[in-house]
């Protein structure tokens, strides 16, 4: 019982808002307080003040395979896609819910993962920008629309994009190019390519329908 | 145009790394992964201006998991005056990795590299920093009133140290653009010693009497004083100050207005004029003259505003050291013109890095060479002794990941009644940042010389320090201000004047060889390579459907009022000088080596289609290797200011040539008969005594060895590329050259915007409902790519013309919108619903291949098209400053038509 009371507790761990809180205190530095994460298990077990584990090993379905991970209480899905299990397709654009670059499906529905905690996805179906096409490779119809378009420029945004399409086509798969554009709507691309992003996600949906 | 019989240039085709991109495989910088890796974070300035008293480190190199501290004290002595910009000579009073002396709220101080972030966080609360606070000012009006605050405690603006006669190279119209290329002729590396001579035409034609410093940056001088003290010693032994024939290096004074200045322009409302910087004055022909001829004279002020970049990928870096080398994972435009920035940045020769920089997110002119954000980790894992990555947030990217200079400008323009413009007297005031001095200011004159061509036109400004992030060029940096500032009063005055928009433009529009600028030579102006807007009007005007539209444009229906622009744009298209590099394998595969940086433009992939085109290959055998300066790339144009396309299609079409002679004599050897005889294409070498294929001919390459498979080379080319080309010597044919072709002008693009917009009068609130661009920037090498470039970077001049802005609080001098969510860049909902594209597909006659670069232009048509469809629905009075928000309109309406937002203020 003992140890179930350590994982409850984060003693001296810093989360994001007394992370903040203690900036502002302190008046020495500037608010930079998003992004941060723990990759480093020395990083508490050193720390004197951490006896309790702030980690805790979970099983997430990702991609369709179980993958077992260590998991922070604060930990974001994004941070875990990316550090933990690295699937870095995902990408980390603002880390608050702005741009849309980490968006994953969750149960087919899409989601910024950098605004979703991982504890809260644990009995869900997550899929990624690297599980859409198949084990052989042959891509999803909505990259293969991608490819034929050429959409997107330097595509930081492509993977954020294109999980917002695919979940979005779950729910209109025929969709005019103004109801499309509101779908992905919650996707920044700073080339602002975004007419032939559309074209290519159109072109994606007609792939989707003839699939 | 003749329909398109090549088989590459001009095709659409599918670049080889979208897949790559579209699963998730792609590496960004911040997606590579080494063993030890430590991870930092960075204390910024929480003052606009302070200095650093004291720092004390002792409690956070106390705790477990901290591995290393840098300071301002643990820079490399080679890094004073090592900042590089387009067009900026280093300087001592320059940037810096980290700083003593903070010059804007958010300014790195120093770097805590740990075993994770949260660690390396919690350190840096445990650091205490004592500051003094300064003086700060940042708006740049503001900080000419006598008596204000200075940015930097030298002053407020950068002065030549003395008005140097015009460098050799910049006197001459075909030559100033050439500053990229010539530079790096000379022998020795380091090669980004040239990205600070890649002045665009905008600033080069008026170099020489700048205050804008311009060239050579190899004469980094010593470090600045008191941030480096064991430096000292080093520094002066390397011989401080520029080399000779290097112009004098800038410094930073102080130069204020009077106050009769401001006290004029406060009962006229206008911005206040007055003394412009030294060397920032120009004049051609007869203003005053020119305004007795002008029946109708408009003078208007313009505000634009300062945005940051906002690459959606922001600057985040790793570093580790091996073997004596460093070996750098970073986010660049510009692969090969990386190099020697990071290295001057980090004290090491150019020889001694390794850049990997695979995938770009994004750049847009923030990302053309190195910067502090590639030599903080470098210098943390040469401390640390391990590998050490830096993650920037998104509020740190707003910080450190720089912006484009607002500009404060003042126009006045006469026209007579037939719509042509007699005289421009414009002033134009540039918000400089802290740092190195900007062209901004500088490209408007030449921009509007340009575009609206008057026979006179004099010129005055000044870019101002101001304690705000720090600025670099931005997708037509100077020249969508510029354009911004005259569109507006183009549309009125053929409103008064009762003449229609486009023909206004067309009676004004360059052509041909047009001639911009400041006299440069024997009393006359630069001139262009070649020029179509005219053309472009016509095209663009029949696509756009613009009579039918100008028909319906002002009338209201309901709540609603459409409204119609157009608008005209040039920015400097291509530079000359580079080297192209490519080895046609026994195995029949051709291996291009492409120093361009990948960061979505497809030109690192588009440039080398030319080559394989000239002799003959099948793309589907054709390999790119780019993006890892340790893999054998020549030298190589930034990827920036529009240059990409002409430069090295011209460097690939001169390294085409050479192995088409290498093929041909190849051929004649094995089959006999006159080299000349024989023809390239379809992947053989035909002619009279039968033919060989490609693989053929490079086996026997390597038999013959010498210049055949890259054993002997061009005593022309670049160091650099002597230096990979010797890496590949004997692997096959070698196709090696320099860009040596003449030009005459300077290289310039154009391109012509159409906009309609509806604008519901009850809310403000107004959309983009079609869009034409029509683009002049030669022949179409990339057809698909041409136009999403030409969309996105008209998308970004719209995104100045909707909604971007900063904001910040004047009173204590700090940021407000440094999120997405509250500066606003443009949304796939703020897209035009109509898009329209033509290419004119004229080719330029000034470079082999025909093409010119399309990153810049788009941006001023986008921006000044937007403004004039809104002008044309609400009225010419509604506005004087961007971004006109429903807010403005509104207000404006409200109040019969007449702007009531603030006139001057900057940031706001």
């Amino acid at each position: 019982m003992e140890e179930v009371n350590k994982m409850e507790e984060t003693p001296n761990n810093p989360s994001r808002r007394n992370f903040i809180k203690g900036v502002i205190a302190a008046g020495a530095t500037v608010s930079s307080a998003s992004y941060l994460f723990r990759t480093s298990a020395a990083g508490q077990t050193q720390t004197a003040s951490a006896p309790g584990s702030v980690e805790r090993l979970i099983s997430l379905s990702v991609n369709g395979q179980e993958r077992r991970v260590d998991v922070m209480k604060q930990e974001t899905l994004a941070q875990t896609l990316r550090y933990k299990l690295g699937l870095t397709g995902t990408k980390l654009g603002c880390d608050r819910a702005e741009c849309g670059a980490c968006t994953v499906l969750i149960d087919d529905v899409p989601h910024y993962a950098c605004s979703v905690l991982t504890h809260t996805v644990r009995t869900k179906k997550i899929v990624t920008i690297e599980g859409l096409a198949s084990a052989e490779g042959t891509l999803h119809p909505v990259q293969q629309g991608v490819v034929d378009e050429q959409g997107f420029q330097c595509a930081f945004c492509m993977p954020g994009f294109v999980m917002s399409a695919v979940g979005y086509l779950k729910t209109n798969p025929n969709p005019t190019r103004e109801q499309l554009a509101h779908g992905v709507s919650g996707n920044l691309c700073r080339c602002q390519d975004y007419d032939k992003i559309l074209t290519a996600l159109m072109k994606g949906a007609e792939n989707m329908r003839g699939a | 145009m003749a329909e398109n019989t090549n088989k590459l240039i001009g095709q659409n085709y599918t670049t080889p790394d979208i897949v790559a991109k579209v699963t998730g495989k792609a590496k960004y910088a911040e997606d590579y992964r080494v063993d030890g890796m430590l991870w930092t974070k960075l204390m910024l300035s929480p003052m606009p201006h302070a200095r650093v008293k004291n720092i004390d480190v002792s409690a956070a190199l106390a705790m477990p998991g901290v591995k290393a501290i840098i300071t301002a004290d643990d820079l490399p002595e080679a890094q004073g005056g090592g900042t590089l910009g387009e067009g900026v000579q280093a300087s001592n009073q320059g940037e810096k990795i980290l700083t003593k002396e903070p010059a804007y709220e958010g300014e790195p101080i120093l770097a805590v590299a740990a075993v994770d972030e949260l660690t390396a966080a919690e350190a840096i609360e445990k650091i205490v920093v004592e500051y003094e606070p300064l003086p700060f000012v940042v708006d740049p009006i503001e900080g000419l009133r006598p008596g204000s605050p200075n940015a930097r405690l030298q002053g407020n603006t950068w002065f030549a140290r003395q008005a140097a006669p015009p460098p050799a190279g910049a006197a001459a119209g075909g030559a100033a653009a050439g500053a990229a290329g010539t530079a790096p002729g000379a022998a020795a590396p380091p090669p980004g010693a040239a990205v600070a001579g890649a002045a665009t035409p905008q600033q080069g034609a008026a170099a020489g009497a700048s205050n804008a410093p311009q060239g050579g940056t190899r004469g980094a001088g010593p470090a600045a004083a008191g941030s480096a003290p064991a430096a000292g010693a080093a520094a002066g032994a390397r011989a401080g100050g520029p080399p000779a024939g290097a112009p004098p290096r800038p410094e930073i004074q102080e130069l204020k207005w009077e106050q009769a200045d401001f006290d004029e322009a406060a009962k006229t409302g206008h911005m206040p004029t007055g003394k412009p910087a030294p060397g920032s004055e120009w004049t051609f022909g007869n203003p005053e003259e020119g305004f007795k001829q002008a029946d109708l004279i408009l003078e208007e002020t313009f505000v634009s505003q300062s945005t940051g970049h906002q690459p959606l990928e922001t600057r985040s870096a790793m570093a580790y050291w091996q073997n004596g080398k460093l070996f750098l994972y970073g986010s660049t435009q510009s692969t090969v013109q990386t190099i020697g920035s990071v290295a001057r940045w980090v004290g090491i020769k150019p020889t001694e890095l390794v850049l990997v920089s695979e995938y770009t997110g994004g750049g847009f002119g923030s990302k053309i060479p190195g910067a502090i954000s590639m030599a903080i980790p470098a210098l943390l894992s040469k401390k640390a002794q391990a590998p050490v990555m830096m993650r920037i947030s998104r509020e740190e990217e707003h910080y450190i990941g720089r912006a484009r200079s607002g500009i404060h400008s003042r126009v006045k323009v006469g026209f007579r009644k037939d719509g042509k413009i007699t005289a421009i007297d414009l002033y134009a005031v540039g918000d400089n940042g802290p740092y190195e001095a900007q062209g901004d200011y500088r490209s408007v004159g030449n921009t509007v010389s340009l575009c609206y061509q008057p026979a006179h036109m004099r010129f005055r400004g000044i870019t101002v320090l101001t304690n705000t992030p720090p600025r670099t060029s931005q997708r037509a940096p100077g020249g969508m201000q510029g354009n911004g500032l005259m569109e507006p009063v183009m549309a009125k005055a053929a409103r008064k004047l009762g003449i229609d928009e486009v023909e206004i433009h067309k009676i004004n529009a360059p052509h041909g060889k047009a001639p911009f600028g400041p006299a440069v030579a024997r009393g006359r102006q630069a001139y262009v390579t070649s020029c179509f807007i005219p053309e472009a009007l016509d095209k663009g005007r029949e696509l756009f459907n613009w009579d039918e539209k100008k028909a319906r444009s002002g009338k209201r229906v309901g709540t609603k009022v459409r409204g119609c622009g157009v608008a005209v744009s040039a920015y400097s298209g291509g530079s000359t000088g580079f080297d192209g590099l490519f080895v046609i394998k026994p195995d029949g595969r051709v291996q291009f080596q492409s120093g361009i940086g990948n960061h979505g433009t497809h030109s690192v992939i588009d440039v080398h289609r030319v080559a394989a085109e000239m002799i003959g290959a099948d793309w589907s055998l054709c390999d790119v290797v780019w993006g890892d300066t340790s893999k054998n790339l020549p030298w190589t144009s930034i990827s920036a200011g529009s240059q990409t396309t002409h430069a090295m299609t011209r460097a690939a079409h001169a390294a085409a040539t050479d192995a088409i002679a290498k093929l041909q004599e190849i051929a004649a050897k094995m089959k006999g008969g006159n080299p000349a005889a024989y023809k390239v294409g379809g992947g053989k070498v035909s002619g009279p005594g039968g033919s060989i294929t490609l693989a053929q001919a490079a086996q026997k390459a390597i038999e013959l060895g010498g210049k055949y498979d890259g054993h002997e080379l061009p005593t022309d080319i670049n160091g650099l590329t002597k230096a990979s080309a010797a890496k590949l010597a004997g692997m096959g044919l070698m196709g090696v050259a320099k860009d040596n072709y003449p030009r005459d002008g300077q290289t310039q693009s154009y391109a012509v915007g159409f906009a309609e917009v509806e604008v519901d009068v009850e809310t403000g609130k107004y959309s983009i409902v079609d869009f034409t661009l029509i683009a002049d920037v030669g022949i179409v090498v990339n057809p698909r790519s041409l136009q999403g470039q030409a969309f996105g970077g008209a998308m970004l001049g719209i995104g100045h013309a909707i909604s971007q802005k900063w904001v910040y609080d004047q009173h204590y001098g700090v940021p407000l919108a440094k999120r997405f969510h509250y500066n606003r860049p443009p949304t796939i909902l703020d897209k035009p619903v109509e898009m329209k594209f033509a290419a004119l597909n004229i080719p330029d006659p000034e470079t082999p291949v025909g093409a010119r670069g399309i990153g810049e232009p788009p941006v001023g048509a986008g921006y000044g098209a937007v403004m004039n469809a809104l002008a044309a629905a609400v009225g010419d009075e509604v506005f004087r400053r961007t971004p006109v928000t429903p807010d403005v309109i509104l207000m404006a309406l409200e109040h019969g038509g007449q702007r009531q937002h603030e006139a001057l203020t900057a940031h706001i």
